[in-house]
């Protein structure tokens, strides 16, 4: 099955790229993504465990997270230019690194986490390992923010049934 | 009306350039400069992107539209591509032990 999602991407990627539709470019594009996915749908879809619902839930909560994301970025870039362009920013900021341990099992969880938490507001990602992360605050306020709403947030996205529930 | 929408986002994305600019040069250490660097770059790349697809509305066509996507797909992988940096340029700053700056190590420092 994994086979069969991983030539539909290859090949939507492969139309979209080439922008020719007559019989010969496509049929180039069949081939080669079938070759494709044939040898390395493992890349694409690397945890084989994961039933398919489970992930068309992921896909479709993800989708929805997104928005939220979106607006800490608009967020964040606000911030970051009131700090920059304020003439005393440096009575304003006081850095700092915390750490802490996450709940977020699964690794691509985990990897957004640290992406979203470099995305945010006055906080930055400098190291993960195995769950626990080292944080870059730009000041206490943000620094007691993490982990937070994004974690409950992720939680919902890649955590378990259970574990979303409680 | 077109043309106001493509100019407007590409001020947003000019200007929140020139602050993160400002901020890479004024905020006190490198892990705060980090801060202005990783994050007003994705905001407004993306700004002037979606500027750039908004401008081939002008002549709608399979064409216009194919660059259309095309171009939010970059913007998609700046998105993923811009904190993956910062985390590779930070962490090997905090590797080598690099000290983050505070305002009372600043004022020791003065007396």
């Amino acid at each position: 099955m994994h086979k069969l999602y991983s030539f539909l991407v290859l090949f939507s990627f492969w139309m979209l790229l080439s922008g020719k539709f007559d019989a010969f470019h496509l049929t180039l594009g069949v081939f080669s993504s079938l070759l494709v996915a044939f040898l390395s749908a493992d890349l694409l879809f690397h945890d084989r465990g994961k039933s398919d619902s489970r992930r068309w839930r992921e896909l479709r909560r993800f989708i929805a997270y997104l928005p939220w994301l979106g607006k800490e970025i608009v967020l964040s870039t606000v911030h970051v230019t009131y700090l920059a362009l304020h003439p005393r920013m440096r009575e304003l900021i006081e850095p700092q690194v915390m750490r802490f341990k996450t709940r977020i099992t699964s690794e691509i969880g985990q990897v957004v986490f640290a992406n979203s938490i470099t995305l945010t507001p006055g906080t930055i990602t400098i190291q993960e390992e195995g769950g626990e992360f080292i944080v870059h605050a730009l000041n206490r306020k943000f620094a007691d923010g993490l982990p937070g709403e994004m974690e409950e947030r992720l939680l919902r996205v890649f955590g378990d049934e259970e574990q979303a529930n409680g | 009306m077109i043309d106001i929408i493509v100019m407007v986002l590409f001020g947003i994305g000019l200007f929140s350039f020139f602050s993160t600019t400002v901020g890479i040069l004024r905020f006190p250490d490198f892990y705060s400069r980090m801060h202005a660097a990783g994050k007003g770059d994705v905001f407004s790349s993306v700004a002037m992107l979606l500027g750039l697809v908004v401008y081939h509305f002008h002549h709608p066509s399979l064409d216009g539209v194919l660059v259309a996507v095309k171009i939010l797909m970059i913007s998609l992988f700046i998105f993923l591509a811009s904190p993956t940096a910062t985390h590779a340029i930070i962490s090997a700053g905090f590797n080598s032990g690099v000290v983050p700056w505070s305002r009372q190590k600043q004022e020791e420092g003065q007396q």
